[in-house]
Formats: structure tokens, sequence, C-alpha cells
């Protein structure tokens, strides 16, 4: 009686929190426009019994996911989403491998302070830490200033408003979900497989490329889902550093919803970004699954 | 001792510099005389001075400490009461739905988890306001509190809490003074994890938030979105000194903790 109490309260919550607000979502996406509130038609009568309900569906159409075929604004913002998260996950991939593999190779006591490093702009404001570039890339911020004092350029980078700004916040916020991953698998990496691939006559740069980077394998899976899926739907950086000349799904997504108020197009886009992104989740969670039976 | 390699001396240093390096030009930046944020002319405290006479911010502040409170306490009671059913749970009817539903909040875009919450409140003829907010904080809180204290669950050995049951304890019981002992540095970290994310997000609660109940990161991002202001570097530094103290604090006790059983088992 208990064991189902227990399961039931998490259960409906996330039932009535998490999967029915996504039919709704679904539903909106067929509905129409409408100068109403809630500003779209139809809405189901459940006091009108199955007439209601057949009378519901026959309402029904995808009329806006033809909409967004048609105005090529939606392809240009999901494809340059696309874009935008495979490079920035390899970048960061890139920039990740090298500290985690830095770490991992530390002497064990640093290591509860590294890791601690790695973990703090974690737990700070996503918010704030994507703000502090902007003071720093703007055109008369301070990689300019420096850049010019140091005469490297004559005239002020534009970089501010660019997509190298969206890069470069990306790439820094998403560091930590990159970087930890990487660091669990390389640090239970036994050393002495290293040293039998030299011994064997590798050079380093071969143990590393033929031992220790296939057996990272699992935290690189882990990591680059880490990053490419959220990313996919960021607002916030696109918002402060991409400028107007950023197209990202996420920030389409906000727009068509408070500035336009057309809800079945936000509806519609959502769904689509959805099917996009159950390919990369479905995954994601299978591979946190199989490790989580291989530990316990 | 093994020395740390020339390459990977470097790769640290350059790694930890990008990380921190922002930041430390934030808060350096936020004792600026000047209003130019880019231009130094001298150190000045006047912009704490400022944000605290903004009345506006320190409304939405309130009203953020108030939605992350409750909703993190709600979050870690549902969130620990999913991993426990996840991993002790045996088989039941929709296990599958369940786990999915617990991991996919967690790398789910904010937008369309924003919403999708938004549209059921709507739906259901719910006024935004606080309570939308702690509902929909709670909803993707309660996932990453139940992957932090699942984790600490798979790791620990069933057998204690068999024993317990074979002395004659309830299930219940069992769990009170078994389990919950053993996991709740996770439920600990859960619920920071929590507090913290609602304090973070701006996504979900602009979707959710009504008129009366803005709360500081929308009011921060309202304020940014077209400038930099050394007001808002003010309070950014404010906010990340709290939670370079909270880390630290916490981290320093877990090790005390850890350090202290490690020298009871020892001495037993």
């Amino acid at each position: 009686m208990k064991r189902i109490a227990l399961i039931l309260l998490p259960y409906s919550w996330l039932v009535a929190l998490f999967l029915v607000p996504f039919l709704i979502v679904i539903k909106i996406s067929l509905s129409d426009i409408a100068l109403a509130i809630p500003p779209y038609t139809p809405n189901l009568d459940l006091s009108a019994g199955w007439q209601g309900f057949k009378d519901f569906i026959s309402q029904l159409d995808f009329d806006n996911f033809v909409f967004l075929t048609t105005d090529d604004l939606y392809w240009k913002a999901y494809l340059s989403s696309l874009r935008i998260a495979v490079v920035s996950t390899l970048i960061t991939l890139l920039v990740a491998y090298p500290i985690a593999y830095g770490m991992a190779r530390a002497p064990e006591e640093w290591r509860p302070t590294l890791m601690m490093l790695v973990i703090l702009p974690f737990w700070s404001s996503f918010l704030i830490r994507v703000y502090s570039w902007k003071a720093i890339l703007a055109n008369e911020g301070l990689l300019n200033q420096l850049l010019i004092a140091i005469g490297v350029i004559d005239e002020p980078l534009l970089i501010l408003n660019t997509p190298t700004a969206v890069y470069i916040g990306i790439v820094y916020t998403y560091l930590p979900f990159m970087v930890l991953p990487l660091y669990s698998t390389l640090e239970k990496l036994d050393a002495s497989l290293l040293e039998a691939a030299e011994d064997l006559g590798c050079t380093r740069f071969q143990a590393f490329w033929l031992v220790t980077f296939p057996l990272s394998r699992n935290g690189i899976i882990a990591g680059c889902f880490l990053v490419f899926i959220p990313v996919m739907g960021e607002f916030v950086i696109p918002a402060l550093l991409g400028g107007s000349q950023t197209l990202m799904i996420g920030k389409v997504l906000w727009e068509e919803f408070f500035s336009n108020r057309d809800w079945p197009v936000a509806s519609a886009v959502a769904v689509i970004l959805l099917a996009l992104l159950v390919i990369p989740i479905v995954l994601f969670q299978r591979n946190e699954e199989k490790q989580r039976e291989a530990e316990g | 001792m093994r020395r740390i390699s020339w390459f990977n001396a470097t790769s640290l240093t350059l790694g930890f510099a990008f990380l921190y390096m922002p930041m430390v030009i934030l808060v350096v930046y936020s004792f600026n005389e000047s209003k130019l944020v880019t231009v130094w002319a001298g150190f000045s405290t006047k912009w704490y001075g400022e944000l605290f006479r903004n009345e506006a911010f320190l409304d939405a502040a309130w009203v953020t400490i108030r939605v992350a409170v409750v909703s993190s306490t709600l979050a870690t009671i549902l969130g620990t009461a999913a991993a426990y059913v996840l991993v002790r749970g045996g088989r039941f009817f929709g296990k599958t739905l369940f786990s999915g539903m617990i991991y996919a909040p967690l790398v789910m875009p904010d937008v369309i988890l924003g919403l999708s919450l938004l549209l059921l409140f709507i739906a259901v003829g719910l006024d935004r306001g606080m309570l939308t907010i702690i509902l929909a904080h709670t909803t993707f809180s309660m996932c990453y509190v139940a992957v932090v204290v699942s984790s600490r669950l798979v790791s620990f050995d069933r057998s204690l809490e068999e024993a317990a049951l074979d002395l004659g304890c309830t299930p219940f019981d069992a769990f009170r003074s078994v389990t919950l002992p053993i996991i709740a540095p996770a439920v600990i970290s859960g619920w920071l994890l929590g507090f913290t994310l609602s304090l973070d997000d701006l996504v979900i609660a602009s979707f959710t938030s009504g008129p009366s109940s803005t709360t500081l990161p929308i009011k921060i991002f309202s304020a940014v979105r077209l400038g930099v202001s050394p007001e808002i570097n003010a309070l950014s530094s404010i906010l990340i000194g709290l939670v370079t103290i909270g880390v630290i604090s916490f981290s320093i006790t877990t090790k005390r903790a850890a350090v202290r059983r490690r020298l009871e088992e020892n001495a037993t």
C-alpha cells in the first residue's frame, strides 16, 4: 500500500506537469490562431461528450506545420541552430579534453580542489556568466582594448552581436558539462595500460590516440549530449551575445510567443524542435542507464 | 609523488584562466566609479549603494528566494521518493516511462519546458504568479534531485537495509534510520542543486510568472538586454560571492564528515 503511494506521488506529479503539458503543446500546434483568450481555437468541450470530441478532432489540422515550411525563416533557424550546436559541441570537446586530462593526471591531493574549481562556475548564475562576456567582447570592450594596446590590431574587432560571440558564450558556459564526464572516465583509466603501450614501442601521442582516447569514449558521448541537446534550444546566449543576425530556434520560439503572440505557431516550432531532439535524448538516456547499471 | 607534466600544467592554467577571467573582470568592474563599464575611473562602492536603494531589485530578490526555498524543498521530497522507487522499487507498470520522465527534463531545452507549462496553467485556469513558478521549478528540480540521490542509492550496500528489516524494523523505520542517514549528503546536495537552479532560471520563470511576481533573473535580463550596467555588475558580484562561500563551505563540511567517518571506521 505504502509502496503504491510512494510510486504514485512522483509519478503523478511528472505526468501532470511534464507529460500532459506536452500533449497540450501538440494539441495547440494543430489549432488555429484566434483573437480570443486563450488566442487559439478550438477548445476541447468535455461537456459535449463524444460528439464534442469528434468536433474537436475534426477542427485540428497541420496548417501551422505547413506554414513553417513555407516561411524560410524557420528552416534557416533550425539549420543554423543545428550548425551552431554541432560546431560548438566539437569546440567545447577540444577545449575540455586537455583540462579533464590534466585534472586526471594531476597529483591525487589536488584533484578535489580542481574538481571544485570546475563545479564552482556551474553553480553560479548562467545568466551572469553569459552577461560577463558582454563587457569583454564589446567594440570598446576589454578584449579590443588589450589587442589594440599590444598592437595586434588597429581597428576594434566586431565580435559582440555576431555568431562568434555566441560560440564563445556557449563554449564558456557549457565547459563544465563537458569536463566533468570526461574527467570521471579519464580518472578511472588504468595508468599501466599506457605504460604497456609505451613499452611496446608507442610514442606518447600514439599511446594517447590508441589507448586513452578510445577508453574515454563514454565520457565523450555523455559530455557531447549534455552540451548538444540544450544548446539546440538555447535562448539566453543568442539573445544576449548574438544580436539580430544570429538565428537560433529557441529565440524564434520566444519571439513567436512573446512578441507575435502566435501561440499555435510557437507550439508547432516547439514540436519540431522536440522531434529533432528525441533521438539524441533517447540515446543519452540509454547511455546513462547503461552506465548506471555498469556501476551498480 | 608524480610530477605534473609541462603540457598538463599549461592546459590546466589556461583552462582555469578561461573559466575564471570573465567573472574576475565582472567583480573588479563592479567597483568602478564610472558609469561606462569598460573604462576604469577609480575605486568606488557607489553601485552597491544604488543597488540596495533599488526597491524593484529587492522585491524581485525576495520573490526569487521564497520560490527557490519552497520549490527545492518540494523537489527534494518528490525527487528522493522518485529515486527510491527507481532504484529499490522493483518492476512496476510504466517504469520505462517514469525513468524517461526523470531524465528528459535534464536535457530538454528550457523554452519547451516553459512553453508547455504555461499552456498547461492556462488550460486549467491557474493564474500566473508565485505558485505557478514554484510548480514549474519543483518539476525540473525534482528530476535533478532524483538523479543525484539515485546515484548514491545505487552505490550503497543493500544488505544494511535488509539487516534492519530482519531485525524487525518496518520498511519505513528502516528507511528513516538506515537509508536516510546514508543518502543524506546526496539529499542535501540535491536540495542545494534545486535551490541554485531555481535562483538561476530565467526562461521557465519568464513563461510561468505573472506581472506581480518578477524574479531576479527576469529583472537582470531586462536590464542587461540592451547593454552593460554597473548596478548589475554589483548585483552579480554579490551573487558570485554567495555561491563561492556556499560551495566552499559545503565542500569543507562534507570533507570533514568523510574524514571523521574514516577515523571512526579505523577505530572500530
